[in-house]
């Protein structure tokens, strides 16, 4: 195949899968405006609207801000650490939270920071009275950044490990301090991420819903997502949902433009690909430094899961175990998290692809820089799409067909897809965009194209993120709860549904335990996830 | 005889078996209920219930269950004239209203006036299965001295914290916005506004909230006067006791319908009789921990003779709570969210 014929093919499949996306929502949405009948409750705009609004950026912003200022010590020191014991387990641990369902999450935190938690134990033993209140704004905050905090440090180590190798040679000719070795290497390829960072963690503390009640401690925290959620089921009015939803993507699209506008993109630098050592970060100091922060981002995101882990460990495992409606949760679970990492993966690099090809013609016309916005927009803030909106928009949909309960699988497994492509866009964009810079040209000269060059050029040095990205994409959606409340199939019960299932009829202890084997299930992912990784990055960093 | 006969002659039984059904459904007719998704769950009163039914009717039963009552009724408005459901079973009081606005539930005929329910519903169209008081549920361990009345609730010690769940999300949670309506009428924003000091926190709904409590983080919980019967008699436990409050409590009745597009309308009215026969109703209890609305074929576990039997019942007319839902919680999001 001729390289223009595959530079047409690799378009109009990016092309397809943008379509596809922005086909699957707006279908939702028309579905559930068409059908509206009930529900007029006035301006959709009312002061309750705007007063849930401030408090959704309030949150959201100081959340990313919080988490961003946490994950760049962390970053910095796992790229500077290259070999210490464990080191492997910590990005892996680092990977686990988006796994998990927000009740487990709130409930693990209330363990370690809540009122008879682990660290208040420790605080009224040794003689403090008032022990720290995880609930209110402290507390919400305190958990997206638990969530939060890994994601951008593992984006960011993989933003620093992508820097080329001849510049870590250079540092160490010149003998650049640490300080300038930050100022001049790794905040800026720190910086390039940060847009797509920090936006990604805005729109999920943003859209965030059981945690702002559980920990908020009252009304007074609630986000547009509970409103949403409000409007869809208790009074039943689709148009107020959806009005709420898109005031949410315009409130959230207008802050990532000016973030975006605010960073420009990073400048590939030229390199031949050769791993290098780095050689600085070996001075004492820097490397009690470098201890703490791990320690702390260990401790901080360790006791959660070692508490959740310990309430697992009291469930009865045994009986758990040889459960068939534990067994064929897990099925369901792992089954469409598999399906929908695949697709999710495999539209997001098709997409990237496409988009790389368009903008990077000597003269990239109006509709090809439209193209390329569109995907960045759409893998941006698909994630502010609720589940519910969609759940109920394509349960209209499908009605027509038959049983609804058949579509459920497909339906959950789309959705989830969706879901993730924020994601996966943020570990593969960048990755992608380093490569292409590196081979692309090379590669055309030699002639290489199609199959060989995606086995020979690509996926060696791909392979790391892509298995990132599919790991990060099939924990998103174990942890997922779904949209298929309304759905009503007997055969879909995913493991955080029948987890919610156990703990809503009081069987507590079964919630715990199938809250340790989903962080199981995730860790299993994590391992895979990080299977491009050397614990200590020496040797052939391909 | 080899394994592989063995084998054989296994496949060949179950392919046998599993063909039965089919060729017994052709003649018979099925009864499709919706239900929230707790009772068909395992341990749920569903799959007993259709077993009894069963052997009485000459039909089919086939769930459809879905998240919980509130879902049940927008699924039904998706769904429209179009619905396959003959029974609707596992709405509350305060949907009763909503749900007959829809036009999709057709008059029972039956009478229910020997029911035993307190606060004494009565519909044309919704026959109660059950029922639950609200209540505040406390750890024995950690709170001696409980509240024993809403009164004392709100003006309690405010170190002794409650969860509650949030009315905007939760069944629960609307259940207390209209006991302290029912309590305190025009002066229930003071109340929430004093209340609000001693609530620890309000959750989206009642598993998260009875999570937080069974951890330890608060001596009680918004709850039923039937949950310390699942601890009595599934954990053996008395530590989990309900508070009794001297003004009374609010009550929550769950009820079920037939539709108007019913495929099966005789199967399905015989199917609301059945409801309340001692069948069914000795099913109940210790499957979906509410209170029978009827004779039971066996005295109840003792766990329920112990449990908090109110002297009083609160419960307001669905048409009364669709009218003023909104304004309520307006209500009490303005006295909650005060500093």
């Amino acid at each position: 195949m001729s390289g223009a014929a595959e530079r047409r093919m690799t378009i109009a499949a990016g092309a397809f899968s943008l379509g596809g996306i922005l086909l699957f929502v707006a279908l939702a949405i028309i579905a559930l405006l068409a059908q509206s009948g009930g529900g007029d409750n006035g301006a959709p705009f009312d002061a309750y609207v705007w007063r849930v609004s401030r408090f959704t950026l309030l949150q959201a912003i100081l959340s990313t801000i919080l988490s961003i200022l946490f994950a760049v010590p962390v970053a910095r020191a796992l790229a500077r650490q290259t070999s210490f014991p464990g080191r492997i387990w910590l990005l892996r641990l680092m990977a686990l939270p988006l796994g998990l369902p927000a009740l487990v999450a709130a409930l693990g935190l209330i363990q370690v920071w809540g009122r008879q938690g682990f660290l208040n134990t420790i605080l009224v033993a040794i003689g403090l009275n008032d022990p720290i209140s995880i609930y209110g704004l402290f507390g919400i905050l305190l958990a997206h950044v638990f969530f939060n905090m890994p994601l951008a440090a593992r984006l960011m180590l993989a933003g620093i490990e992508r820097i080329p190798g001849e510049y870590w040679r250079t540092v160490a000719n010149l003998g650049m301090p640490s300080i300038a070795i930050f100022r001049f290497i790794e905040w800026p390829a720190i910086r390039g991420l940060l847009p797509g960072i920090a936006g990604l963690i805005f729109m999920l503390c943003a859209t965030s819903f059981t945690l702002v009640l559980t920990l908020g401690g009252g009304p007074a925290a609630s986000t547009i997502e509970v409103a949403i959620y409000q409007a869809l089921r208790f009074d039943f009015d689709p148009p107020r949902a959806i009005a709420l939803s898109a005031l949410q993507i315009a409130l959230t699209g207008a802050l990532l433009l000016v973030l975006k506008i605010l960073a420009p993109p990073p400048l590939e630098g030229e390199t031949t690909g050769k791993a290098m050592r780095r050689f600085d970060g070996v001075s004492g100091r820097s490397r009690l430094a470098d201890g703490l922060w791990l320690i702390l981002a260990l401790v901080f995101v360790g006791l959660p899961f070692a508490a959740i882990a310990y309430s697992g460990l009291q469930a009865d495992l045994p009986r758990l175990a040889r459960d068939a409606a534990v067994h064929h949760a897990f099925a369901t679970s792992t089954t469409i998290a598999l399906l929908s990492a695949a697709i999710s993966v495999g539209a997001t690099a098709v997409m990237i692809r496409a988009q790389q090809i368009t903008s990077r013609r000597r003269q990239a016309g109006a509709a090809a820089r439209g193209f390329a916005g569109t995907i960045s927009a759409s893998t941006s803030l698909v994630l502010l799409v609720p589940p519910v909106v969609l759940g109920a928009g394509w349960f209209l949909l499908l009605r027509p067909f038959g049983d609804v309960a058949r579509f459920a699988p497909a339906v959950v497994t789309a959705i989830n897809a969706l879901m993730a492509l924020p994601f996966v866009y943020r570990v593969l964009a960048p990755a992608m965009a380093t490569h292409a810079a590196r081979t692309d040209r090379l590669a055309a000269s030699l002639g290489i194209a199609g199959f060989h060059r995606l086995r020979w050029i690509d996926w060696p040095p791909l392979r790391k993120p892509v298995l990132m990205a599919f790991s990060f994409a099939m924990a998103l959606s174990l942890g997922d709860l779904g949209a298929v409340a309304l759905f009503g199939s007997q055969d879909m019960t995913t493991l955080p549904w029948l987890l919610y299932s156990r703990m809503g009829s009081y069987r507590t202890a079964d919630a715990a335990g199938l809250a340790l084997l989903l962080g199981l299930i995730c860790l299993v992912l994590t391992v895979l996830g990080t299977a491009g990784e050397n614990g200590r990055r020496e040797g052939r960093d391909v | 005889m080899s394994i592989y006969t063995r084998l054989l002659r296994r496949l060949a039984t179950t392919a046998i078996i599993a063909a039965l059904p089919f060729g017994a459904s052709a003649a018979e007719k099925t009864l499709t209920i919706y239900t929230y998704e707790s009772f068909i769950s395992e341990w749920g009163p569903g799959a007993k219930v259709a077993e009894a039914f069963e052997k009485t009717c000459g039909c089919d039963v086939n769930y459809v269950g879905v998240a919980d009552g509130v879902e049940l009724l927008t699924r039904l408005k998706l769904e429209g004239d179009q619905s396959k459901a003959d029974i609707v079973l596992g709405l509350d009081t305060n949907l009763v209203a909503e749900a007959k606005a829809t036009g999709f539930f057709a008059p029972h005929g039956l009478d229910t006036a020997a029911l035993k329910v307190p606060g004494g519903f009565s519909d044309d169209a919704f026959v109660p299965y059950d029922y639950g008081h609200f209540a505040v549920i406390y750890d024995t361990e950690t709170l001696k001295n409980p509240p024993r009345s809403l009164k004392e609730l709100v003006e309690g010690d405010p170190s002794q914290k409650i969860v509650i769940e949030d009315p905007r999300t939760s069944t629960p949670g609307l259940g207390l916005l209209l006991w302290v309506k029912s309590v305190y009428g025009d002066e229930a924003a003071a109340a929430w506004a004093k209340l609000k000091d001693r609530v620890l926190t309000v959750t989206p709904g009642w598993s998260e909230a009875y999570g937080l409590f069974t951890k330890g983080e608060a001596p009680m919980v918004l709850s039923y006067t039937t949950s310390p019967a699942y601890h009595m008699v599934a954990e053996n436990t008395e530590r989990y006791q309900a508070a009794p409050f001297s003004e009374g409590h609010y009550i929550q009745i769950e009820v079920a319908g037939v539709t108007k597009n019913a495929k099966e309308p005789e199967v399905a009215k015989k199917f609301l009789a059945f409801m309340t026969s001692p069948e069914f109703q000795s099913i109940i209890p210790t499957t979906n921990w509410m209170m029978p609305v009827a004779a039971t074929k066996d005295p109840l576990p003792d766990a329920f003779g112990k449990l908090v039997n109110p002297q009083k019942t609160f419960l307001m007319s669905s048409e009364e709570v669709a009218a003023n839902r909104k304004a309520w919680i307006d209500e009490w999001l303005a006295a909650m969210s005060e500093n």
